[in-house]
């Protein structure tokens, strides 16, 4: 679904972000990235969401080379990956609803399919009855989860998220976590980048941690709980890793 | 299909209201670039309208550049008849008409109040005539044409104030020409104040227009509600240009009507119309659309997601 093939991507600057980057995952697998600050796990993921295009090497997202999408088709391309910001960037001048439904009218569906799939979204995030409210009105929580709702809204095959933790207390980041791996459930492919290690063990998925633009070890989280299973989504269940992390 | 194009016009039509409502939501602001649109649009209609009415008026007064060839006394009617139709020939001449020397008394003794004056006369004492209408084309060889009238043997004397006429069309002319050179420099001013307003407006949306991309928003779904915006602009500015030329004939009016019964003449101002009425209205909707579209093309390239 997500497949690195010797990736190196140096900036403009000659600041090189990654220096050979070889990793798969597959359909229906979530996995954080973990690192410090500058180690390039913002890089990877703009990669991924074709931000940024790679100096070198191959990034294969949904069976597609991304070195193949040329710039009229990355619309296209971006409307079959979620994205979730650690800003959450939405829109303040309009209504929950409406930040939500905007990649179901960029798509091109029709007001009941859309309205339908918002609720059904809001619904999933735990937000149902809060379409008209303003985001500025919702806590950070809650706006998190708004971001959360806009990213698989249209139902993408994969969903990418930057820290999206990363302004939130430890309760929230848990609860927001715990709503990523419902999406997991459900087949999407996760990939998170986080630098909250001790949610990473508590969670206990894959994890690919870099360092310094290279993969440093990839594999289950240390303290994790399960061992590292590709896929099958369906043999997962919503309370398996317990709720060591609350104490 | 008929559920694809109810959704593209339904689109459209959100994008149509959303700019209406963006305007309606600054409305000072949307309201002095308007009234700008307005102002810079209303000059050179307003111009087109005064070249309007001043082309009627010396339409009327196209007679003046007819020669009039008065004969000798001794041609004879049936000769003066001939000579009009040798005359119409000629490729220089668009129209010949005859006036014989009874028809002009009777014309003279109607219009003068002379008449009893006139019936103390024992013989007519005015000459046939021909009045000659120059060709539109020829208007330039007007003079050579007097000059090959004089000299016909049968012409006692020919009158015409070619001076006066030529000054009158060649002002006519500048005016004119004046005007297209406004209209284009208005309309290239239109251009840039909605391209500005819409640069800015694509400044004030960087985050919108961002998230947008990132979401998978085309080129053309980010430019278009831009473009409505600049549309919207150009339509309500040219509105009101129309307004305003329609507001200063009603000023001019009285006045006009005053000066026109001065000279026993009954005419009246001329407003835009509906064949310029649309093509102002239309026009200043397609600048905007143009001036949107230019900065679109320059401005939202630049407005990557980081």
């Amino acid at each position: 679904m997500i497949r690195f093939e010797d990736v190196y991507k140096r900036y403009p600057n000659g600041r090189e972000a990654l220096g050979g980057i070889s990793f798969a995952l597959e359909r229906g697998e979530m996995a954080f990235l973990t690192g410090p600050s500058g180690a390039g796990k913002s890089t990877l993921l703009k990669l991924i969401a074709l931000i940024e295009r790679p100096t070198r090497g191959a990034v294969i997202v949904n069976s597609r080379n991304t070195a193949g999408v040329s710039r009229r088709s990355v619309p296209g391309f971006r409307r079959r990956i979620g994205v979730v910001f650690q800003d959450h960037k939405l829109l303040h001048d309009r209504a929950v609803f409406d930040n939500v439904a905007l990649p179901l009218v960029i798509a091109g569906y029709g007001p009941r399919e859309t309205g339908r799939r918002v609720r059904a979204a809001l619904d999933q995030v735990g937000l149902r009855g809060r379409e008209r409210d303003a985001p500025i009105t919702l806590s950070t929580g809650e706006q998190q989860r708004v971001g959360i709702a806009r990213a698989v809204a249209s139902r993408p095959d994969v969903v990418i998220a930057d820290e999206p933790t990363g302004n939130l207390d430890p309760e929230l980041s848990l609860e927001i976590m715990r709503l990523l791996e419902r999406f997991h459930e459900v087949g999407v492919t996760l990939l998170i980048a986080t630098h909250d290690l001790k949610l990473v063990e508590h969670l206990g998925h894959r994890t690919i941690r870099l360092v310094a633009g290279e993969i440093a070890a990839d594999g289950l989280a240390p303290g994790g709980s399960e061992p590292h299973r590709p896929t099958t989504p369906d043999s997962t269940s919503p309370d398996r890793h317990g709720s060591r992390y609350r104490d | 299909m008929i559920e694809a194009t109810t959704r593209y016009f339904g689109l459209h039509a959100q994008n149509l209201s959303g700019a209406l409502g963006r305007l309606l939501r600054h409305p000072l602001g949307s309201l002095l670039t308007v009234l700008v649109i307005a102002i810079a649009l209303a000059l050179p209609a307003g111009m087109r309208v005064f070249l309007t009415n001043v082309g009627a008026l010396s339409g009327s007064w196209e007679g003046a550049a007819d020669f009039t060839v008065y004969l000798d006394d001794a041609v004879t009617e049936e000769r003066a008849r001939e000579l009009a139709g040798e005359i119409d020939a000629r490729a220089d001449v668009d129209q010949v008409d005859f006036i014989s020397r009874a028809d002009a008394l009777e014309a003279f003794r109607a219009q003068s109040g002379f008449g009893e004056a006139l019936d103390a006369l024992e013989d007519n004492p005015l000459p046939h005539a021909l009045v000659v209408r120059p060709d539109q084309s020829a208007v330039d060889e007007m003079q050579a044409l007097a000059e090959s009238l004089d000299a016909l043997e049968e012409t006692a004397q020919v009158q015409l104030d070619t001076e006066w006429v030529a000054r009158l069309r060649a002002m006519l002319e500048l005016v004119e020409r004046t005007v297209d050179i406004v209209s284009a420099l208005v309309a290239l001013a239109v251009v840039l104040v909605i391209g500005n307003t819409i640069r800015l407006e694509i400044n004030n949306r960087s985050t919108e227009i961002e998230v947008m991309k990132l979401v998978g928003g085309s080129d053309g779904f980010i430019r278009r509600p831009f473009l409505y915006l600049g549309f919207c602009y150009g339509l309500a500015g040219a509105l009101i240009a129309a307004l305003l030329v329609a507001a200063a004939l009603a000023l001019l009016e009285a006045p006009a009507r005053a000066l026109a019964e001065l000279y026993a003449s009954v005419y009246t101002l001329m407003g835009l119309g509906w064949r310029d009425t649309v093509i102002l209205v239309g026009g200043g909707a397609a600048l905007g659309w143009a001036g949107a579209w230019i900065a679109a093309a320059r401005h939202l390239r630049a407005i990557e997601p980081t």
